[in-house]
Protein backbone atom coordinates (compact mmCIF):
# COMPACT_ATOMS: atom_id res chain seq x y z
CA UNK A 1 0.00 0.00 0.00
CA UNK A 2 1.56 3.52 -0.84
CA UNK A 3 -0.15 6.45 0.84
CA UNK A 4 0.98 10.30 -0.42
CA UNK A 5 -0.27 13.34 1.34
CA UNK A 6 0.62 16.63 3.26
CA UNK A 7 2.36 16.51 6.22
CA UNK A 8 0.45 17.18 9.34
CA UNK A 9 3.58 18.03 11.70
CA UNK A 10 3.41 18.08 15.94
CA UNK A 11 6.42 16.84 18.65
CA UNK A 12 6.62 14.78 21.10
CA UNK A 13 4.12 13.45 23.80
CA UNK A 14 1.15 13.98 21.40
CA UNK A 15 -1.31 12.38 24.23
CA UNK A 16 -4.86 11.24 23.38
CA UNK A 17 -6.49 13.62 25.34
CA UNK A 18 -5.37 15.82 22.73
CA UNK A 19 -6.12 13.68 20.08
CA UNK A 20 -9.53 13.27 21.03
CA UNK A 21 -10.71 15.05 24.38
CA UNK A 22 -13.00 13.12 27.25
CA UNK A 23 -15.85 15.62 26.28
CA UNK A 24 -16.66 13.98 23.15
CA UNK A 25 -16.16 10.13 24.84
CA UNK A 26 -19.82 9.87 25.18
CA UNK A 27 -19.85 8.28 21.64
CA UNK A 28 -18.20 5.68 20.22
CA UNK A 29 -19.45 6.77 15.87
CA UNK A 30 -16.62 6.68 14.00
CA UNK A 31 -17.62 10.25 12.47
CA UNK A 32 -18.59 11.91 14.72
CA UNK A 33 -15.29 11.30 16.65
CA UNK A 34 -13.50 12.36 13.47
CA UNK A 35 -14.71 15.92 13.82
CA UNK A 36 -12.89 16.43 16.84
CA UNK A 37 -9.89 14.52 15.97
CA UNK A 38 -6.48 16.49 17.06
CA UNK A 39 -8.81 19.40 18.40
CA UNK A 40 -7.09 19.96 21.61
CA UNK A 41 -3.51 20.34 20.19
CA UNK A 42 -4.73 21.99 16.82
CA UNK A 43 -8.24 23.20 16.51
CA UNK A 44 -7.87 24.15 12.70
CA UNK A 45 -6.72 20.92 11.66
CA UNK A 46 -10.27 19.46 10.43
CA UNK A 47 -10.57 22.23 8.49
CA UNK A 48 -7.44 21.63 6.72
CA UNK A 49 -7.01 18.18 6.35
CA UNK A 50 -7.88 16.21 3.47
CA UNK A 51 -8.03 12.92 2.41
CA UNK A 52 -4.72 10.49 2.64
CA UNK A 53 -3.39 13.59 4.48
CA UNK A 54 -0.09 12.27 6.47
CA UNK A 55 0.41 12.95 10.94
CA UNK A 56 3.85 13.31 11.30
CA UNK A 57 4.88 13.41 15.28
CA UNK A 58 8.80 12.91 16.99
CA UNK A 59 8.38 10.53 19.85
CA UNK A 60 5.89 8.98 22.04
CA UNK A 61 2.60 9.76 19.98
CA UNK A 62 -0.40 8.67 21.37
CA UNK A 63 0.79 8.56 25.16
CA UNK A 64 -1.62 8.75 27.83
CA UNK A 65 -5.54 6.58 27.66
CA UNK A 66 -6.45 3.86 26.29
CA UNK A 67 -8.92 5.08 24.08
CA UNK A 68 -9.26 3.46 20.81
CA UNK A 69 -11.40 6.20 19.83
CA UNK A 70 -8.09 8.24 18.83
CA UNK A 71 -6.75 6.04 16.11
CA UNK A 72 -10.44 5.68 15.12
CA UNK A 73 -11.10 9.60 14.80
CA UNK A 74 -7.81 10.05 12.56
CA UNK A 75 -8.36 7.42 10.47
CA UNK A 76 -12.52 8.58 9.77
CA UNK A 77 -11.01 12.10 9.63
CA UNK A 78 -9.09 11.23 6.27
CA UNK A 79 -5.69 10.16 7.10
CA UNK A 80 -3.95 7.59 5.57
CA UNK A 81 -0.96 7.26 8.28
CA UNK A 82 0.56 7.89 11.01
CA UNK A 83 4.71 8.69 10.96
CA UNK A 84 6.24 8.98 14.55
CA UNK A 85 9.72 8.60 16.00
CA UNK A 86 8.32 6.57 18.31
CA UNK A 87 4.36 5.21 20.11
CA UNK A 88 3.03 4.62 23.00
CA UNK A 89 2.55 1.01 23.46
CA UNK A 90 -1.38 1.01 23.70
CA UNK A 91 -1.73 3.40 20.99
CA UNK A 92 0.75 1.19 18.88
CA UNK A 93 -1.38 -1.61 19.67
CA UNK A 94 -4.96 0.04 18.97
CA UNK A 95 -3.45 1.36 15.85
CA UNK A 96 -2.61 -2.26 14.48
CA UNK A 97 -6.35 -3.41 16.08
CA UNK A 98 -8.24 -0.95 14.49
CA UNK A 99 -6.60 -0.95 10.80
CA UNK A 100 -4.92 3.11 11.14
CA UNK A 101 -1.37 2.67 9.30
CA UNK A 102 1.56 2.95 11.42
CA UNK A 103 5.40 3.35 10.66
CA UNK A 104 8.10 4.23 12.83
CA UNK A 105 10.65 5.84 11.30
CA UNK A 106 12.95 8.01 13.64
CA UNK A 107 14.57 10.51 10.77
CA UNK A 108 11.64 10.87 8.81
CA UNK A 109 9.28 12.46 11.52
CA UNK A 110 12.61 14.38 12.85
CA UNK A 111 12.72 15.62 9.39
CA UNK A 112 9.40 16.39 8.17
CA UNK A 113 7.58 19.83 8.24
CA UNK A 114 3.72 21.12 8.50
CA UNK A 115 2.89 21.41 4.86
CA UNK A 116 5.85 18.90 3.09
CA UNK A 117 4.87 16.05 0.64
CA UNK A 118 5.37 12.90 2.04
CA UNK A 119 4.92 9.26 0.32
CA UNK A 120 4.84 6.34 2.46
CA UNK A 121 5.02 3.06 1.19
CA UNK A 122 4.02 0.40 3.24
CA UNK A 123 5.15 -2.37 1.60
CA UNK A 124 9.38 -1.77 0.60
CA UNK A 125 9.45 0.16 4.32
CA UNK A 126 10.25 3.37 2.58
CA UNK A 127 9.17 6.94 3.61
CA UNK A 128 9.91 9.48 1.06
CA UNK A 129 9.73 13.40 1.56
CA UNK A 130 9.13 14.70 -1.74
CA UNK A 131 9.08 18.58 -0.51
CA UNK A 132 12.50 17.55 0.72
CA UNK A 133 13.75 15.09 -1.80
CA UNK A 134 15.02 12.57 0.93
CA UNK A 135 14.11 9.06 1.03
CA UNK A 136 14.10 6.93 4.37
CA UNK A 137 13.97 3.46 5.96
CA UNK A 138 11.02 2.74 7.86
CA UNK A 139 11.80 0.21 10.88
CA UNK A 140 9.70 -3.19 10.36
CA UNK A 141 6.95 -4.43 12.31
CA UNK A 142 7.91 -7.41 14.18
CA UNK A 143 7.08 -11.13 12.23
CA UNK A 144 4.38 -11.24 14.95
CA UNK A 145 2.52 -7.99 14.32
CA UNK A 146 2.68 -8.37 10.36
CA UNK A 147 1.12 -11.70 10.42
CA UNK A 148 -1.73 -10.21 12.33
CA UNK A 149 -1.58 -6.88 10.18
CA UNK A 150 -1.48 -9.82 7.11
CA UNK A 151 -4.59 -11.71 8.33
CA UNK A 152 -6.72 -8.65 8.31
CA UNK A 153 -6.30 -7.69 12.22
CA UNK A 154 -6.54 -9.01 15.51
CA UNK A 155 -10.37 -10.43 15.51
CA UNK A 156 -10.26 -11.89 11.93
CA UNK A 157 -7.05 -13.80 14.41
CA UNK A 158 -8.84 -14.75 17.09
CA UNK A 159 -11.73 -15.81 15.21
CA UNK A 160 -9.46 -18.40 13.46
CA UNK A 161 -8.45 -19.61 17.03
CA UNK A 162 -11.85 -19.67 18.72
CA UNK A 163 -13.10 -21.30 15.24
CA UNK A 164 -16.91 -22.42 16.07
CA UNK A 165 -16.72 -22.59 19.44
CA UNK A 166 -17.51 -18.76 20.30
CA UNK A 167 -17.73 -17.34 16.60
CA UNK B 1 19.21 -17.31 33.35
CA UNK B 2 16.66 -16.24 36.05
CA UNK B 3 13.32 -14.62 35.21
CA UNK B 4 11.89 -11.71 36.82
CA UNK B 5 8.66 -11.86 38.53
CA UNK B 6 6.95 -10.47 35.67
CA UNK B 7 8.69 -13.22 33.19
CA UNK B 8 7.40 -15.91 35.47
CA UNK B 9 3.74 -14.67 35.65
CA UNK B 10 3.49 -14.78 32.08
CA UNK B 11 5.37 -18.38 32.04
CA UNK B 12 2.38 -19.10 33.66
CA UNK B 13 -0.15 -17.68 31.51
CA UNK B 14 0.96 -19.07 28.41
CA UNK B 15 1.73 -22.74 30.00
CA UNK B 16 5.72 -22.37 29.07
CA UNK B 17 8.04 -23.48 31.49
CA UNK B 18 9.62 -19.91 31.35
CA UNK B 19 9.63 -17.41 28.89
CA UNK B 20 12.02 -13.93 28.12
CA UNK B 21 11.97 -10.40 27.34
CA UNK B 22 10.73 -10.01 23.50
CA UNK B 23 9.32 -13.21 23.40
CA UNK B 24 5.70 -12.59 21.91
CA UNK B 25 3.10 -14.93 24.02
CA UNK B 26 -0.34 -16.42 24.23
CA UNK B 27 -1.37 -15.65 27.79
CA UNK B 28 -4.51 -16.98 29.58
CA UNK B 29 -6.23 -14.41 31.05
CA UNK B 30 -7.56 -14.32 34.74
CA UNK B 31 -9.96 -11.00 34.50
CA UNK B 32 -10.95 -8.94 31.35
CA UNK B 33 -12.32 -5.53 32.40
CA UNK B 34 -13.80 -2.69 30.89
CA UNK B 35 -15.23 0.75 31.76
CA UNK B 36 -18.45 2.92 30.62
CA UNK B 37 -15.94 4.50 27.89
CA UNK B 38 -14.41 1.61 26.22
CA UNK B 39 -16.19 -1.21 26.48
CA UNK B 40 -19.39 0.22 24.26
CA UNK B 41 -17.07 0.35 21.69
CA UNK B 42 -15.30 -3.15 22.25
CA UNK B 43 -18.96 -4.70 22.45
CA UNK B 44 -19.41 -3.17 18.61
CA UNK B 45 -16.44 -4.75 17.30
CA UNK B 46 -17.66 -8.32 19.24
CA UNK B 47 -20.64 -8.28 17.64
CA UNK B 48 -19.13 -6.90 14.28
CA UNK B 49 -16.88 -10.18 14.16
CA UNK B 50 -20.00 -12.44 14.67
CA UNK B 51 -18.76 -13.53 18.02
CA UNK B 52 -21.90 -14.96 20.26
CA UNK B 53 -20.61 -16.17 23.86
CA UNK B 54 -17.97 -14.76 25.96
CA UNK B 55 -15.09 -17.13 26.98
CA UNK B 56 -16.38 -16.68 30.69
CA UNK B 57 -19.08 -14.52 32.44
CA UNK B 58 -17.17 -14.94 35.60
CA UNK B 59 -14.04 -13.03 34.42
CA UNK B 60 -15.17 -10.34 32.73
CA UNK B 61 -16.21 -6.90 34.84
CA UNK B 62 -17.91 -4.13 32.91
CA UNK B 63 -17.24 -0.73 35.11
CA UNK B 64 -19.83 1.97 34.75
CA UNK B 65 -17.82 4.55 36.31
CA UNK B 66 -16.50 7.13 33.78
CA UNK B 67 -19.30 9.20 33.19
CA UNK B 68 -21.63 7.62 35.60
CA UNK B 69 -24.45 8.71 37.35
CA UNK B 70 -24.89 9.41 33.79
CA UNK B 71 -23.87 12.98 32.77
CA UNK B 72 -25.46 13.33 29.84
CA UNK B 73 -27.99 11.58 27.20
CA UNK B 74 -25.60 10.67 24.86
CA UNK B 75 -23.28 9.24 27.87
CA UNK B 76 -26.38 7.56 29.27
CA UNK B 77 -27.02 5.25 25.64
CA UNK B 78 -23.25 4.07 25.88
CA UNK B 79 -23.85 2.87 29.37
CA UNK B 80 -27.22 1.38 28.39
CA UNK B 81 -25.23 -0.72 25.81
CA UNK B 82 -22.96 -1.80 28.46
CA UNK B 83 -25.75 -2.96 30.66
CA UNK B 84 -27.93 -4.91 27.73
CA UNK B 85 -24.96 -6.48 26.90
CA UNK B 86 -24.19 -7.45 30.77
CA UNK B 87 -27.46 -9.17 31.11
CA UNK B 88 -27.59 -10.70 27.77
CA UNK B 89 -24.08 -12.59 28.33
CA UNK B 90 -24.92 -13.06 32.06
CA UNK B 91 -22.11 -11.17 33.41
CA UNK B 92 -21.36 -11.84 36.90
CA UNK B 93 -19.23 -8.79 37.45
CA UNK B 94 -21.31 -5.68 36.44
CA UNK B 95 -21.56 -2.86 38.46
CA UNK B 96 -24.57 -0.64 38.59
CA UNK B 97 -24.53 2.79 40.20
CA UNK B 98 -24.95 2.60 43.80
CA UNK B 99 -22.66 -0.22 43.74
CA UNK B 100 -19.58 0.78 41.49
CA UNK B 101 -17.05 2.09 42.61
CA UNK B 102 -13.57 3.39 40.27
CA UNK B 103 -12.32 0.36 38.52
CA UNK B 104 -9.15 0.18 39.56
CA UNK B 105 -10.08 0.97 43.41
CA UNK B 106 -13.28 -1.44 43.05
CA UNK B 107 -11.77 -4.47 41.28
CA UNK B 108 -8.69 -5.16 43.69
CA UNK B 109 -11.22 -4.40 46.91
CA UNK B 110 -13.83 -6.69 46.54
CA UNK B 111 -11.19 -9.69 45.63
CA UNK B 112 -11.00 -10.14 41.95
CA UNK B 113 -7.44 -9.97 41.75
CA UNK B 114 -4.81 -12.84 43.18
CA UNK B 115 -0.99 -12.59 43.10
CA UNK B 116 -0.01 -13.68 39.77
CA UNK B 117 -2.59 -13.44 38.10
CA UNK B 118 -2.78 -11.84 34.39
CA UNK B 119 -5.20 -9.04 34.06
CA UNK B 120 -6.11 -6.58 31.00
CA UNK B 121 -8.35 -4.17 30.57
CA UNK B 122 -9.59 -1.40 28.56
CA UNK B 123 -8.57 1.71 30.35
CA UNK B 124 -4.57 2.39 30.74
CA UNK B 125 -4.62 2.38 34.67
CA UNK B 126 -4.90 -1.40 34.57
CA UNK B 127 -1.38 -1.50 35.31
CA UNK B 128 -2.66 -0.13 39.27
CA UNK B 129 -2.95 -4.18 40.34
CA UNK B 130 0.72 -4.69 39.96
CA UNK B 131 0.58 -3.77 43.85
CA UNK B 132 -0.95 -7.26 44.83
CA UNK B 133 2.19 -8.89 42.65
CA UNK B 134 -0.08 -9.89 39.74
CA UNK B 135 0.86 -8.65 35.97
CA UNK B 136 -2.14 -6.36 34.32
CA UNK B 137 -2.09 -3.92 31.60
CA UNK B 138 -4.64 -1.60 29.91
CA UNK B 139 -5.20 -2.08 26.30
CA UNK B 140 -7.46 -0.62 23.35
CA UNK B 141 -11.20 -1.56 23.04
CA UNK B 142 -10.71 -4.28 20.21
CA UNK B 143 -7.85 -6.56 22.84
CA UNK B 144 -11.12 -6.37 25.08
CA UNK B 145 -13.56 -7.55 22.66
CA UNK B 146 -11.23 -10.18 21.21
CA UNK B 147 -10.33 -11.34 25.22
CA UNK B 148 -13.90 -11.38 26.10
CA UNK B 149 -13.79 -13.80 23.13
CA UNK B 150 -10.90 -16.20 23.47
CA UNK B 151 -9.87 -15.48 27.10
CA UNK B 152 -6.53 -15.08 25.80
CA UNK B 153 -3.78 -12.06 24.50
CA UNK B 154 -1.49 -12.14 22.96
CA UNK B 155 2.04 -10.35 24.55
CA UNK B 156 5.20 -9.29 24.11
CA UNK B 157 7.36 -10.09 27.32
CA UNK B 158 8.34 -6.48 28.47
CA UNK B 159 11.87 -6.31 29.56
CA UNK B 160 12.13 -4.88 33.34
CA UNK B 161 13.03 -1.48 34.50
CA UNK B 162 14.16 -2.65 38.02
CA UNK B 163 13.96 0.40 40.71
CA UNK B 164 15.67 0.30 44.02
CA UNK B 165 14.01 2.99 46.31
CA UNK B 166 16.15 2.95 49.68
CA UNK B 167 16.15 5.34 52.77
CA UNK B 168 13.12 6.51 54.90
CA UNK B 169 10.79 9.41 53.11
CA UNK B 170 10.72 12.16 55.48
CA UNK B 171 6.90 12.26 56.83
CA UNK B 172 4.80 14.04 54.03
CA UNK B 173 6.21 12.26 51.32
CA UNK B 174 3.92 9.33 50.27
CA UNK B 175 4.15 7.02 47.16
CA UNK B 176 2.52 9.57 44.80
CA UNK B 177 5.45 11.60 45.61
CA UNK B 178 7.83 8.83 45.17
CA UNK B 179 6.34 7.75 41.77
CA UNK B 180 5.68 11.59 40.36
CA UNK B 181 9.63 11.62 41.47
CA UNK B 182 10.24 9.13 39.34
CA UNK B 183 8.36 9.82 36.42
CA UNK B 184 10.26 13.03 36.49
CA UNK B 185 13.89 11.43 36.54
CA UNK B 186 12.89 9.34 33.87
CA UNK B 187 10.60 11.15 31.68
CA UNK B 188 6.82 10.04 30.22
CA UNK B 189 8.36 7.73 27.83
CA UNK B 190 11.20 6.49 30.57
CA UNK B 191 9.46 3.12 30.67
CA UNK B 192 8.59 2.58 27.29
CA UNK B 193 7.08 -1.05 26.74
CA UNK B 194 8.76 -2.20 30.26
CA UNK B 195 7.55 -3.98 33.46
CA UNK B 196 8.44 -1.39 36.39
CA UNK B 197 9.53 -3.30 39.12
CA UNK B 198 9.54 -1.55 42.45
CA UNK B 199 11.82 -2.47 44.99
CA UNK B 200 13.71 -1.52 48.30
CA UNK B 201 13.19 -0.43 51.95
CA UNK B 202 10.71 2.23 51.31
CA UNK B 203 8.49 0.22 48.95
CA UNK B 204 8.49 -2.39 51.53
CA UNK B 205 7.41 0.32 54.13
CA UNK B 206 4.77 1.72 52.24
CA UNK B 207 1.16 0.82 52.99
CA UNK B 208 -0.09 -0.99 50.22
CA UNK B 209 -2.75 1.74 49.27
CA UNK B 210 0.52 3.74 48.23
CA UNK B 211 1.56 0.47 46.75
CA UNK B 212 -1.84 0.68 44.59
CA UNK B 213 -0.55 4.64 43.88
CA UNK B 214 2.43 3.94 42.37
CA UNK B 215 1.62 0.72 40.28
CA UNK B 216 -1.55 2.97 38.68
CA UNK B 217 0.87 5.65 37.80
CA UNK B 218 3.30 3.26 35.74
CA UNK B 219 1.17 3.88 32.60
CA UNK B 220 2.49 7.86 32.70
CA UNK B 221 6.35 6.53 32.53
CA UNK B 222 5.12 4.69 29.32
CA UNK B 223 5.40 1.52 31.55
CA UNK B 224 3.13 -1.60 30.17
CA UNK B 225 2.75 -2.64 34.18
CA UNK B 226 4.06 -1.74 37.64
CA UNK B 227 4.29 -3.92 39.96
CA UNK B 228 5.98 -4.80 43.53
CA UNK B 229 7.05 -8.33 45.30
CA UNK B 230 4.69 -10.42 47.62
CA UNK B 231 5.00 -9.83 51.36
CA UNK B 232 3.20 -10.10 54.30
CA UNK B 233 1.34 -6.63 53.71
CA UNK B 234 0.17 -8.13 50.96
CA UNK B 235 -0.84 -11.04 52.63
CA UNK B 236 -2.75 -9.18 55.14
CA UNK B 237 -4.02 -7.14 52.50
CA UNK B 238 -5.33 -10.41 50.45
CA UNK B 239 -6.66 -11.72 53.81
CA UNK B 240 -8.92 -9.09 54.26
CA UNK B 241 -11.29 -8.97 51.19
CA UNK B 242 -14.59 -10.71 51.15
CA UNK B 243 -14.97 -14.59 51.87
CA UNK B 244 -14.56 -16.74 48.58
CA UNK B 245 -13.45 -14.15 46.68
CA UNK B 246 -10.43 -15.09 44.04
CA UNK B 247 -7.83 -13.06 46.40
CA UNK B 248 -8.92 -15.73 49.53
CA UNK B 249 -9.10 -18.42 46.90
CA UNK B 250 -6.55 -18.12 44.55
CA UNK B 251 -3.28 -16.95 43.12
CA UNK B 252 0.62 -17.96 43.34
CA UNK B 253 3.38 -15.98 44.23
CA UNK B 254 6.09 -15.50 42.00
CA UNK B 255 9.26 -13.61 42.81
CA UNK B 256 11.99 -12.04 40.69
CA UNK B 257 15.15 -14.13 41.02
CA UNK B 258 18.59 -13.34 42.00
CA UNK B 259 20.00 -13.22 38.42
CA UNK B 260 16.99 -12.00 36.66
CA UNK B 261 17.92 -9.75 33.91
CA UNK B 262 16.94 -6.31 33.57
CA UNK B 263 17.05 -3.55 30.89
CA UNK B 264 17.86 -0.96 33.88
CA UNK B 265 18.19 -0.19 37.09
CA UNK B 266 17.88 2.81 39.16
CA UNK B 267 18.86 4.06 42.81
CA UNK B 268 16.49 6.31 44.35
CA UNK B 269 16.98 7.83 47.53
CA UNK B 270 13.49 8.35 49.02
CA UNK B 271 15.25 10.18 51.97
CA UNK B 272 15.80 12.91 49.44
CA UNK B 273 12.51 13.36 48.18
CA UNK B 274 10.27 16.09 48.35
CA UNK B 275 6.43 16.37 48.59
CA UNK B 276 6.47 16.60 44.74
CA UNK B 277 4.08 18.46 42.26
CA UNK B 278 4.25 17.46 38.38
CA UNK B 279 3.59 20.92 36.62
CA UNK B 280 1.51 21.50 33.56
CA UNK B 281 1.28 19.84 30.93
CA UNK B 282 2.89 16.46 31.20
CA UNK B 283 3.53 13.99 34.64
CA UNK B 284 7.39 14.61 34.04
CA UNK B 285 7.41 18.36 34.66
CA UNK B 286 8.07 18.03 38.11
CA UNK B 287 9.23 20.16 41.00
CA UNK B 288 9.55 20.55 44.65
CA UNK B 289 5.78 21.78 45.92
CA UNK B 290 7.56 24.18 48.50
CA UNK B 291 9.50 25.74 45.02
CA UNK B 292 6.56 26.61 43.33
CA UNK B 293 6.05 29.93 44.72
CA UNK B 294 2.35 31.67 44.89
CA UNK B 295 0.73 29.42 42.09
CA UNK B 296 -3.24 30.41 43.19
CA UNK B 297 -5.59 27.84 42.31
CA UNK B 298 -9.68 27.50 41.43
CA UNK B 299 -10.03 24.32 42.63
CA UNK B 300 -8.60 21.04 44.44
CA UNK B 301 -9.88 17.34 43.52
CA UNK B 302 -8.72 14.62 45.98
CA UNK B 303 -9.46 10.72 44.94
CA UNK B 304 -9.76 8.94 42.00
CA UNK B 305 -7.89 5.32 40.85
CA UNK B 306 -4.84 7.22 41.93
CA UNK B 307 -5.36 8.54 45.21
CA UNK B 308 -9.30 7.57 45.82
CA UNK B 309 -8.23 5.21 48.60
CA UNK B 310 -9.62 5.24 52.34
CA UNK B 311 -5.77 5.66 53.52
CA UNK B 312 -5.45 8.44 51.11
CA UNK B 313 -8.37 10.00 52.18
CA UNK B 314 -7.44 9.60 55.93
CA UNK B 315 -3.91 11.63 54.91
CA UNK B 316 -5.85 14.50 53.13
CA UNK B 317 -8.81 14.85 55.84
CA UNK B 318 -5.45 14.48 58.47
CA UNK B 319 -4.77 17.96 57.21
CA UNK B 320 -7.91 19.53 56.96
CA UNK B 321 -9.85 18.67 60.46
CA UNK B 322 -10.72 21.62 62.40
CA UNK B 323 -9.92 23.92 59.23
CA UNK B 324 -11.51 25.47 56.90
CA UNK B 325 -11.00 25.13 52.65
CA UNK B 326 -9.63 28.46 51.23
CA UNK B 327 -12.80 30.84 50.40
CA UNK B 328 -11.47 31.39 46.45
CA UNK B 329 -11.32 27.17 46.39
CA UNK B 330 -13.83 24.10 45.28
CA UNK B 331 -12.61 21.33 47.05
CA UNK B 332 -13.66 18.33 45.48
CA UNK B 333 -13.70 14.69 46.81
CA UNK B 334 -14.15 11.55 44.37
CA UNK B 335 -13.86 8.50 47.05
CA UNK B 336 -12.69 5.23 44.93
CA UNK B 337 -16.06 3.24 46.23
CA UNK B 338 -18.80 2.40 47.97
CA UNK B 339 -17.15 0.68 50.76
CA UNK B 340 -14.56 3.66 51.10
CA UNK B 341 -17.98 6.14 51.57
CA UNK B 342 -19.08 3.80 54.15
CA UNK B 343 -15.54 3.41 56.47
CA UNK B 344 -15.00 7.20 55.56
CA UNK B 345 -18.71 8.22 57.04
CA UNK B 346 -18.06 5.60 60.21
CA UNK B 347 -14.64 6.76 61.06
CA UNK B 348 -15.66 10.68 60.73
CA UNK B 349 -13.63 11.38 57.33
CA UNK B 350 -16.11 12.20 55.61
CA UNK B 351 -17.67 14.75 58.31
CA UNK B 352 -14.05 16.20 58.20
CA UNK B 353 -14.28 17.25 54.53
CA UNK B 354 -17.63 18.29 54.68
CA UNK B 355 -17.40 20.79 57.43
CA UNK B 356 -13.98 22.11 55.79
CA UNK B 357 -16.36 23.12 53.04
CA UNK B 358 -15.51 20.31 50.67
CA UNK B 359 -17.92 18.78 48.06
CA UNK B 360 -18.25 14.56 48.62
CA UNK B 361 -19.01 12.60 45.61
CA UNK B 362 -20.17 9.70 44.62
CA UNK B 363 -17.96 7.21 43.06
CA UNK B 364 -16.72 8.20 38.90
CA UNK B 365 -13.72 9.13 37.29
CA UNK B 366 -15.93 12.31 36.22
CA UNK B 367 -13.11 14.87 37.10
CA UNK B 368 -10.23 13.19 36.69
CA UNK B 369 -10.46 13.57 32.64
CA UNK B 370 -12.33 16.81 32.30
CA UNK B 371 -15.77 15.08 31.90
CA UNK B 372 -18.11 16.28 34.75
CA UNK B 373 -18.15 16.68 38.72
CA UNK B 374 -15.48 19.57 38.35
CA UNK B 375 -14.77 20.31 34.92
CA UNK B 376 -12.55 23.70 34.41
CA UNK B 377 -12.70 26.93 33.04
CA UNK B 378 -10.47 28.72 30.70
CA UNK B 379 -7.81 30.00 32.84
CA UNK B 380 -8.40 28.00 35.81
CA UNK B 381 -5.95 26.34 37.63
CA UNK B 382 -6.51 22.63 40.08
CA UNK B 383 -4.56 20.93 42.18
CA UNK B 384 -5.47 17.26 41.53
CA UNK B 385 -4.04 13.63 43.33
CA UNK B 386 -5.04 12.37 39.98
CA UNK B 387 -2.44 11.13 37.13
CA UNK B 388 -2.91 13.08 34.24
CA UNK B 389 -2.08 17.07 33.75
CA UNK B 390 -2.16 17.29 29.88
CA UNK B 391 -3.61 19.99 28.06
CA UNK B 392 -7.59 20.31 28.69
CA UNK B 393 -7.71 16.69 30.55
CA UNK B 394 -9.77 18.08 32.88
CA UNK B 395 -12.03 20.65 31.20
CA UNK B 396 -10.35 23.79 29.17
CA UNK B 397 -7.36 23.92 26.66
CA UNK B 398 -6.54 27.06 28.71
CA UNK B 399 -6.73 25.18 32.05
CA UNK B 400 -3.98 24.18 33.95
CA UNK B 401 -3.63 21.66 36.68
CA UNK B 402 -0.61 20.37 39.19
CA UNK B 403 -0.59 16.86 40.22
CA UNK B 404 0.22 16.36 43.98
CA UNK B 405 -0.24 13.95 46.65
CA UNK B 406 -3.39 14.07 49.02
CA UNK B 407 -1.47 15.70 51.73
CA UNK B 408 -0.49 18.61 49.48
CA UNK B 409 -3.66 18.78 47.56
CA UNK B 410 -5.47 19.05 51.21
CA UNK B 411 -2.69 21.69 52.10
CA UNK B 412 -3.57 23.55 49.04
CA UNK B 413 -7.01 23.60 49.38
CA UNK B 414 -6.60 25.62 52.65
CA UNK B 415 -3.79 28.24 51.20
CA UNK B 416 -5.53 28.64 48.12
CA UNK B 417 -2.12 28.30 46.39
CA UNK B 418 0.16 25.13 46.19
CA UNK B 419 1.25 24.75 49.62
CA UNK B 420 3.01 22.07 51.52
CA UNK B 421 1.20 20.70 54.75
CA UNK B 422 3.59 23.28 57.28
CA UNK B 423 2.69 25.94 55.54
CA UNK B 424 -0.79 25.55 56.50
CA UNK B 425 0.31 24.17 60.37
CA UNK B 426 0.31 20.78 59.80
CA UNK B 427 2.31 18.97 62.53
CA UNK B 428 5.19 16.71 61.04
CA UNK B 429 4.47 13.10 61.92
CA UNK B 430 1.01 13.91 63.00
CA UNK B 431 -1.89 12.43 60.72
CA UNK B 432 1.06 9.03 59.09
Amino acid sequence: MIFEGTVHKYGRDVDTDVIIPARYLNTNDPDELAKHAMEDIDADFVNRVRPGDIIVATENFGCGSSREHAPVAIRFSGVSCVVASSFARIFYRNAINTGLPIVVCPAAAADARMGDRLKVDLETGTVENLTQGRTYEAEAFPPFMQELIDRGGLLEYVKSRVGGESA
Amino acid sequence: MGSTITEKILARAAKRDEVHAGDIIEAEVDLVLANDITAPLGIAEFDKAGFTRVFDPARIALVPDHFTPNKDIKAAGQAKKMREFARKHSIVNYFEVGRVGIEHVLLPDTGMVAPGDVVIGADSHTCTYGAVAAFSTGVGSTDFAAAMAWGHVWLRVPETFKFIYSGTPSPWVTGKDLMLHTIGEIGVDGALYQAMEFTGPAIEALSMDERFTMCNMAIEAGGKSGIVGFDEKTTAYLQSRPDGSRARTAGQVFASDRDAQYARVLDIDASAVQPTVSKPHLPSNTAAAADCGDVTIDQVVIGSCTNGRLHDLHQAAGILKGKKVHPDVRCIVLPGTQDVCLEAIADGTMQTFIEAGCAFSTPTCGACLGGHMGVLAEGERAVATTNRNFVGRMGHTGAEVYLASPYVAAASAIAGHIATPEEVGAVKGGSR
